[in-house]
């Protein structure tokens, strides 16, 4: 069955050019901000917060594309994704500082580099069977169930992944090593931008085009559009759904658990209740990108990073989650499709 | 369900109705009242016997009975929202807020001079206290405003946006109410609240919980029976209709939105009604009692109390919140003095959300209709085809299978 | 009988509707009128339009061109001037919010005053806005006046008297059948919050009446008996006529039946047949049906009309349908010899 759209309002005719118009407006939106900010800051600082904005969209970005694979195949908003970017820089805070009882930056590269691939490899491994198993035992049993039921059962799993966290580890915050050095920076222009920055940009863009590779070319990435599409259809078509629907948890929590990572490598902290604001802000970036899109899930977290960071920049820190929710409600009251619409499971 | 004035006993679907329930249903309103009176009755005679006399004193249950109460009336409120019109509020907490700091504004010397109005100093405690009861109606218009100024624009989405969307707003109002220093007193809350009082009793007191307990009582009470009243109405089978089919509601004449919006506001003004009350017995509001946990913590009364079921989540609501705040605290009192090896050092209050999170999940898994459900519910939860399957089941012109379903 | 009726004054008039979605023409410049009381079918092969047109005829979804009038009044078309509509909604607002500022400003209003004054222009937006959204009735006709159009929804067509079936039921399935037809009665009842509220007593001999009509019309169909049996439970063909019951439930003038023979084996489809036709000679509706069976359509219907790819081939009699060559080739993909 294809995913319905989020209203029960029929369509219009979509023209094919407004796309291209919406991006356009977009862009012109995104240069006039940048236009401000140089005024108001200067081009160095702006250039910092540029890269800061990069920084933070990059995360909620991965978290985003889980949330949007996930409705875009079986149209669960899976509340307890924020959770696994939580869970994520928890496994890795563990795996560096409590197992290889790491503390700060480590400066020797070759080391640096088989420290952080493990340290990927281990917490992407562990989200994923996390993600695969609450797939199995909490949702694939309600597959069928009335919309209301998959949707507190995601909720209660949420709040039992918090819980869990909070037990072992307790209500405040939990410090992660920073094994990647921030005295690493680069000159852009008159700017300092921290290495750091640039390659968690560097791993959400590889990671990114690394998923869209799979959905496009490999023979699962088939399945799972398939699936998302026409789900009886594909199964008739010999698709194995329940394993596709699997891998599908696999790929987005491995990916929220990347950002947990990431996060961890960035701020050097965490706390049980991360999970539910990411979860929310990455939330809005997939339907602002468009649900079930996973390019416009990636552009919608960049996009969620910009406001966040620009709030921040001007003074309204206070208000930056009220703004991000404010852009929820009204994306999805005036623009539910989002800005790129549906993708997974658009018809031809 | 209609209100039967013929002698064969009908049924909520599919069975005849005996005994207590039939003749519950057909003097709907007076078995609330006399079954509240009852529960109100044997509660505080429960607090003075052993065990609980043991846990706490008499007072503390009877306090804690009354704010079990504000959960009870949120619960049934909630319950008219996603229970019996099928839609998923996760921002509820919002218009317990709404409601709460509307009182504050009257009620409060600092709401007073946001407002620019003079009504604490000039009336007093005792002659004050008495606007709390028309606030009753205040909060309750104010929280339903809102409820239609949130619902208007929101609920043609569907169910999982709905409830994102709601989760939203239940995330931003209480930011506002932080952030707004000038107009709300951001983190410290609005302090000083007037007490209730009443003619010759005077305003009600901190210690003495009785008066509150039997607003209370009376609160529940009125609030159960314009629930009955309303499900078993033309505006309740409409409900009942878009939750099992919403495009087949409308294609009889039913305006969802309409329909929507009322149980939306009505689901917001029982909130509001809780928010003054609420507020008028702790005397403060603050941000930080409105919280997603709020909101969390009725969604579950409601799911375990048997969605749909106005007195199965009552007692639901009851329930839980007692377990919660008297067990738990006594289960860490009691393993700290008797000093058990692993189980002291474990913080049960810490646990209860824990606890929450896998009840909910096991209730969806077993039994979805909750503790207490309502026997369509029943029916309704454990089908494995639903309209939407239906739909997929079709091809677009073609003839379908359900002469074999 | 089937002359006479043909020359009715139409009661339904679609006027060159299309719809488009996306790239694909679904139903193309399709012409269609309903003769009063009479009974007319839609047939056509799968993927046709038929479905697309009838949603269309029920304000399911909207037409990318064209209109439909019922009962000479235009129902569903093309919105029209919506930016005036717009304007509507904030107009009273913003007129009274510049009197309370010029107001203020010549020194007239202060204070308190103009704090009620501008709790007023609250009022009046939140109330413009619930009326958009409502949308009653009355609300629509006055617009109307104005050249300000937008379809009817669903929801009105009943009230303007379009009933309808569901091609695969969609009965409220945990209600019982007399809980079923008491809901399709909705648009015809008065019962509000308020009067649920107070459980007046005009309620509550409204709701009595209604569980007789119920009743009534359950006994029309043949399911005299079975009111309180859960709709899920009932067989296939009495959930059948339950839907139909149900629709007759808003007191319909034009009843849309969407392959309500479907699934039926040869008894179940005369006995339709039977009720089809009293509907029509007892109660005087008039019937529209989309159906594949087509010794039913042959046999009941006074005028056929046939949708190919979107697009009106053929509209006659039975007897003419049967021997068009173009319907023939629809249905067959070679020319007639």
């Amino acid at each position: 069955m294809t995913a319905l759209p989020a209203t029960n309002d029929a369509g219009r005719p979509s023209v094919p050019a407004g796309r291209v118009v919406r991006l356009l407006v977009l862009l012109a939106i995104l240069g006039g901000i940048a236009w401000l900010a140089v005024k108001n800051m200067g081009a160095e600082q702006a250039t910092e917060q540029l890269f800061n904005a990069l920084t933070r969209g990059a995360i909620y970005a991965l978290i985003a594309l889980g949330y949007t694979m996930v409705y875009g195949i079986i149209e669960l908003i899976n509340f307890a994704h924020g959770d696994m970017f939580m869970v994520g820089a928890f496994v890795s805070l563990t795996f560096l500082g409590q197992i290889l009882g790491l503390e700060g930056a480590v400066t020797n590269i070759p080391l640096l580099i088989a420290l952080l691939a493990a340290t990927f490899l281990v917490t992407m491994a562990i989200l994923a069977l996390v993600g695969v198993t609450i797939e199995r035992y909490a949702y694939k049993p309600l597959r069928n169930a009335p919309r209301l039921a998959p949707l507190i059962t995601a909720i209660g799993v949420s709040f039992i992944l918090q819980n869990l966290v909070q037990l072992v580890y307790g209500p405040y915050q939990t410090n992660s090593p920073k094994i990647f050095p921030d005295t690493w920076v680069i000159q852009v222009g008159s700017a300092t931008v921290p290495v750091l920055s640039l390659f968690i940009i560097g791993v959400a863009v590889v990671l990114m085009i690394g998923l869209q590779l799979f959905i496009g070319r490999t023979r699962l990435g088939r399945a799972m559009r398939s699936t998302a599409a026409d789900r009886d259809a594909a199964a008739l078509m010999g698709v194995n759904i329940n394993r596709t629907i699997a891998i599908t948890f696999l790929i987005g929590s491995a990916l929220a658990g990347a950002a947990g990572v990431v996060n961890g490598l960035q701020y050097g902290v965490a706390r049980f209740d991360d999970g539910f604001q990411a979860g929310l802000k990455a939330f809005t970036a997939a339907v602002l990108g468009g649900i079930g899109n996973t390019v416009g899930a990636a552009l919608g977290g960049f996009i969620i990073g910009f406001i966040e960071v620009g709030a921040t920049a001007m003074g309204y820190t206070r208000w930056g989650p009220a703004i991000v929710f404010g852009v929820l409600v009204i994306v999805l009251v005036f623009r539910p499709a989002g800005l790129l619409g549906q993708q997974l499971g658009e018809r031809a | 369900m209609s209100v039967v004035t013929d002698l064969s006993p009908k049924a909520a679907g599919g069975g005849r109705m005996t005994g207590l329930r039939l003749t519950a249903s057909r003097h709907r309103s007076w078995s609330i009242v006399l079954g509240i009176a009852v529960v109100g009755a044997i509660l505080p005679v429960l607090a003075y016997l052993p065990p609980f006399s043991l846990a706490q004193p008499a007072n503390a249950w009877i306090d804690g009975y009354t704010n079990a109460g504000v959960f009870v009336l949120l619960a049934l409120g909630l319950n008219l929202v996603v229970g019996v019109a099928g839609l998923l509020d996760l921002g509820y907490a919002a218009f317990f807020a709404i409601g709460a700091y509307t009182y504050a504004y009257v009620a409060s010397p600092f709401g007073n001079s946001v407002l620019g109005i003079n009504l604490v100093e000039s009336l007093g405690t005792e002659v004050g206290g008495l606007v709390f009861w028309p606030m009753l109606l205040v909060g309750a218009l104010v929280a339903a405003t809102f409820g239609i100024l949130l619902g208007a624009p929101t609920l043609r989405l569907r169910g999982d946006y709905l409830a994102i969307v709601t989760l939203g707003f239940g995330e931003i109002v209480p930011i506002v109410f932080l952030n707004s220093d000038q107009l709300t007193n951001g983190t410290n809350g609005i302090g000083g609240l007037l007490r209730p009082s009443l003619p010759i009793i005077g305003s009600f007191s901190a210690i003495n919980p009785w008066p509150y307990y039997i607003t209370m009582l009376v609160l529940v009470s009125f609030v159960m029976i314009m629930c009955y009243r309303l499900v078993e109405s033309r505006l309740g089978r409409a409900w009942e209709a878009i939750r099992e089919d919403e495009l087949a509601a409308a294609a009889n004449g039913i305006n969802t939105v309409t329909v929507k919006l009322l149980a939306f506001a009505l689901g917001a003004s029982t909130a509001g009604i809780a928010g003054v009350f609420n507020a008028s017995k702790l005397v403060t509001v603050s941000p930080d009692q409105f919280t997603f946990i709020v909101s969390f913590t009725v969604l579950s009364m409601v799911v375990l109390g048997g969605m749909g079921n106005f007195w199965g989540v009552a007692v639901g609501a009851f329930v839980i919140y007692t377990i919660n705040n008297v067990l738990l605290k006594t289960l860490n009192q009691f393993f700290d003095q008797t000093g058990f090896p692993i189980l002291k050092d474990i913080d049960f209050i810490q646990l209860q959300f824990l606890l929450y999170g896998l009840a909910l999940v096991a209730m969806m898994l077993l039994r979805p209709e909750g503790l207490f459900p309502n026997s369509r519910r029943k029916r309704e939860l454990h089908t494995a085809i639903t309209a939407d399957e239906q739909d997929s089941l079709t091809t677009a012109e073609g003839t379908t299978e359900e002469g074999q379903r | 009988m089937s002359d006479n009726v043909l020359s009715n004054p139409p009661i339904l008039v679609a006027d060159q509707v299309t719809r488009r979605f996306g790239g694909l023409v679904a139903v193309n410049k399709v012409d269609f009128t309903i003769p009063e009381r009479s009974i007319v079918s839609l047939i056509g092969p799968n993927g046709a339009g038929k479905t697309t047109f009838f949603n269309v005829l029920l304000g399911v979804i909207d037409p990318t061109d064209g209109s439909v009038e019922f009962m000479d009044r235009r129902m569903i078309a093309r919105p029209e001037r919506l930016a005036v509509e717009s304007l509507l909604w904030v107009l009273p607002a913003l007129l009274t919010g510049l009197l309370a500022f010029a107001l203020a400003e010549a020194g007239i209003l202060s204070g308190r005053l103009l704090a009620v004054v501008g709790f007023l222009v609250l009022l009046l937006l939140i109330g413009m806005l619930l009326l958009a959204i409502i949308r009653p009735v009355w609300y629509q006709t006055r617009l109307a006046r104005v050249g300000i159009f937008r379809s009817a929804r669903p929801n009105d067509m009943v009230e303007a008297g379009v009933g309808r079936t569901f091609q695969n039921i969609r009965l409220f399935k945990n209600m019982t059948a007399v809980e079923n037809v008491l809901a399709g009665m909705h648009s015809k009842l008065h019962g509000n919050l308020v009067s649920a509220m107070f459980n007046s007593r005009g309620m509550r001999v409204e709701e009595a009446a209604a569980e007789r009509r119920a009743d009534e019309l359950l006994t029309l169909v043949g399911l005299r008996g079975k009111g309180n049996e859960a709709a899920r439970n009932l067989p296939y063909g009495d959930q059948r006529r339950l839907e139909i019951a149900r629709a007759l439930a808003s007191d319909p003038k034009l009843l849309l039946l969407d392959e309500p023979a479907a699934g039926m084996n040869p008894k179940e489809t005369q006995d339709l047949v039977a009720l089809i036709s009293r509907l029509r000679n007892d109660l005087g509706l008039t019937i529209l049906l989309i159906e594949h069976d087509m010794k039913l359509v042959m046999g009941i219907s006074d005028r056929i009309t046939v949708l190919d790819h979107g697009e009106k081939i053929a509209e006659g009699t039975p007897e003419e349908v049967r021997k068009d060559p173009r319907v023939i080739e629809a249905y067959l993909g070679a020319p007639a010899s």
